[in-house]
């Protein structure tokens, strides 16, 4: 079932006594989402991803724009009947009914022609239970359930009636940090056997960028860049998507454009032909350099950490917005690796394809053509 | 070495639990004693301390004095109509409290009222109401009478009026705690689970029993439990309502009943207001365990609800 969006809004008045104006929390938000993916809506919290899913899901009613699946206008549908599933942050199992009655809750609810037998309905259950690997607890309380099968059995519990939809509220939030590996394979698996489109909300860049087919990212309501994960990586629309995503982040200085030639700080980086001279931000991923006598840019090493595979060299620079500058540099590029404490200059080469130029007001990708120096 | 650590901490701990055991002692158990024995003295005399007998004669007295059946009687009916009333009452206006938006708080004080208002106050109001007096017949029969009824003595008429002043008056005293009690457990459940039910399309009543009921129901519990105890133990309200003469009434509780045989116009008889005492307390004691075991039983696991 394709979902589209189109030119959803939604505003809630505002609580602020002096201030009335409303809180745009989903900005005309456009976007048709094919059939059978798995998508992750991304942004920092307070960006509008989780109102943008419950508008999707009919517990709130858009302030305009609509939504369709498939061909149907779902606008003004009741959740029961847009053929969702959703799972809740904190999963929302109901803590007196065991696993099997909380699965088997949604298929109770079914009335006239869709009404099932007894058998039927354990059938089911049972069937929702095995995919989602659960089926040996079929008869405990929620309580007596860790983080991790909770979250499967809320998710069986949105998958026992088929629906045409699954929605997840931030799934992996409430697990530690190998269970959300574990979980969000199970997610996508469960995704690929089911063929269910499923939208998922994160502000975990990782774990949207692990799994997802497409991603969403989104700031203040607003869509700044839709896209498959590597492509958004590879090429970010503005300063905020090259930010928010991608571990160590990027790294910004602030830079400027003269004769071709961009600029960081004193040294000239990149030739860059066919752009005027401007002030702008470069961002540079952490593996955009190369470390090399006679580099371009030169950076003060502060030191090393080393973290498993990757050796992170750890620097300042007088133009960069932050103040250290991380550089990913591979192993066998680990020199000198004992001379901490006293700061002493390295030079690095750039990969021109790991820099970015945004506008400096509005924050928009500047985008260059061949570039190296 | 380990043995002698552990009983110094246990010395230390019945250190720390003496002042509370010494209060409890004194002013619960000691008094608890001593009316359990009293219950089997024949004739106590509390000012000689002299009695003439032990044995039963005290609770076969008290169980076939009219006076205490009737107070058995009035007791049971009150607790048997108000703690279903009251409490079923206090969960439909919390519901309604709980889903209305404005002047939730306005409401929530109104409906505290009576809560914070003297018992005395109280039944005065209720007098106004109810009492027939040679100028007036009280609002409630002006209001009989004004749709075509006949006026009704409420405080002095027949029995079933009376108990009706009653029930009402005790529903009307102890439904603002149970109010209280109430919004706040309905909104302790997360609305998460309204939600969930929402998008599986769970019809209204499926979610308030499935849901709402179940996850509330320790609350209700406590409610029903402790308007037993505190049904039981009604006395001061029926005073404000009916005065002090209550067995010339036909009105009165067993705590009623206790008092009269302790201070009242025809007192004085330590020994069969400690009976009626020791049987008004195994009458609590086990209506109480019957509510903890039912109680219990629906929260075994795997127990449908």
């Amino acid at each position: 079932m394709e979902i589209i969006l189109r030119n959803l809004t939604k505003k809630f008045p505002s609580r602020d006594r002096k201030n009335h104006e409303d809180v745009v929390a989903v900005n005309d938000f456009n976007f048709e989402i094919p059939d059978g993916k798995l998508i992750g809506l991304l942004g920092p919290s307070g960006c509008g991803k989780s109102t943008t899913l419950y508008l999707i899901s009919g517990l709130q009613k858009p302030t305009d724009g609509r939504i369709f699946f498939g061909k149907d206008d779902v606008t003004n549908l009741p959740p029961e009947n847009r053929g969702i599933g959703l799972v809740f942050q904190n999963y929302a199992l109901y803590p007196h009914l065991t696993v099997r009655q909380n699965i088997l809750f949604p298929l109770q609810n079914l009335k006239g022609k869709d009404k099932l037998t007894k058998t039927e309905m354990w059938e089911k259950a049972d069937g929702a239970a095995k995919l989602v690997q659960i089926d040996g607890l079929m008869d405990r309380k929620p309580r007596e359930l860790s983080g991790g099968q909770q979250q499967r059995v809320a998710i069986a519990r949105a998958l026992v009636k088929m629906p045409k939809v699954l929605l997840l509220d931030e799934p992996l939030s409430n697990l530690d940090a190998r269970l959300r590996l574990q979980t969000r394979e199970e997610i996508r698996r469960i995704q690929q056997e089911t063929k269910i489109t499923t939208i998922f909300v994160t502000h975990d860049q990782e774990e949207a960028m692990s799994i997802s087919d497409l991603i969403v990212v989104m700031k203040d309501g607003v869509v700044q860049q839709i896209g498959r994960p590597q492509e958004v990586y590879d090429n970010p629309a503005n300063l905020f998507v090259a930010k928010f995503l991608g571990t160590p982040p990027i790294n910004i200085f602030e830079a400027h454009i003269r004769n071709s030639r961009l600029f960081i700080g004193d040294d000239a980086v990149l030739r860059l032909p066919g752009l005027p001279d401007q002030e702008v931000y470069a961002g540079i991923r952490p593996e955009g350099f190369i470390c090399q006598e006679g580099g371009e840019l030169c950076c003060m090493k502060k030191g090393i950490e080393v973290m498993g595979r990757d050796i992170s060299m750890v620097c300042t620079h007088k133009a960069s917005l932050s103040p250290t500058v991380r550089i990913i540099v591979g192993a066998e590029n680990n020199t000198e690796p004992n001379r901490y404490g006293e700061e002493f200059p390295v030079r690095f080469r750039l990969l021109s394809r790991k820099v970015f130029l945004f506008h400096k007001e509005t924050e928009a990708r500047i985008h260059m053509r061949e570039c190296s120096l | 070495m380990k043995k002698k650590r552990l009983r110094d901490n246990n010395l230390k701990g019945w250190l720390y639990l003496l002042p509370a055991m010494l209060f409890l002692g004194v002013f619960m158990v000691y008094p608890l004693a001593d009316v359990f024995i009293y219950s089997f003295e024949e004739g106590y005399n509390s000012a000689s301390q002299t009695y003439f007998g032990t044995g039963l004669y005290n609770y076969s007295y008290v169980l076939h004095d009219p006076y205490f059946l009737q107070a058995l009687k009035n007791t049971f009916i009150l607790v048997i109509i108000t703690v279903p009333l009251s409490t079923g009452i206090a969960l439909f206006i919390s519901m309604g409290l709980h889903s209305v938006k404005p002047l939730r708080e306005l409401f929530q004080t109104i409906y505290f009222l009576p809560y914070v208002t003297n018992t005395l106050a109280v039944g005065l109001v209720f007098m106004i109401l109810f009492k027939k007096t040679p100028y007036s017949d009280g609002l409630i029969n002006l209001l009989i009478t004004f749709f075509g009824g006949t006026a009704v003595d409420f405080m002095e008429g027949p029995y079933w009026a009376k108990m009706f002043v009653l029930c009402f008056y005790t529903v009307w005293v102890v439904l603002p705690f149970k109010i209280l009690i109430l919004t706040s457990a309905l909104s302790s459940v997360s609305q998460e689970y309204y939600n969930a039910a929402k998008v599986d399309g769970t019809s209204k009543t499926r979610t308030f029993m499935r849901i709402t009921l179940p996850m509330i129901s320790p609350m209700l519990f406590y409610l029903v439990i402790t308007g037993f105890i505190g049904a039981f133990k009604a006395y001061s309200d029926v005073v404000a309502l009916f005065g002090t003469d209550l067995n010339a009434a036909g009105m009165n509780t067993i705590v009623g009943y206790v008092y009269d045989m302790l201070y009242g116009d025809s007192g004085g008889y330590p020994s069969y207001a400690s009976a009626a005492a020791i049987l008004l307390f195994a009458i609590v004691l086990t209506i109480t365990c019957i509510n903890l075991l039912v109680s219990r039983n629906r929260n075994l696991p795997g127990g449908t609800i």
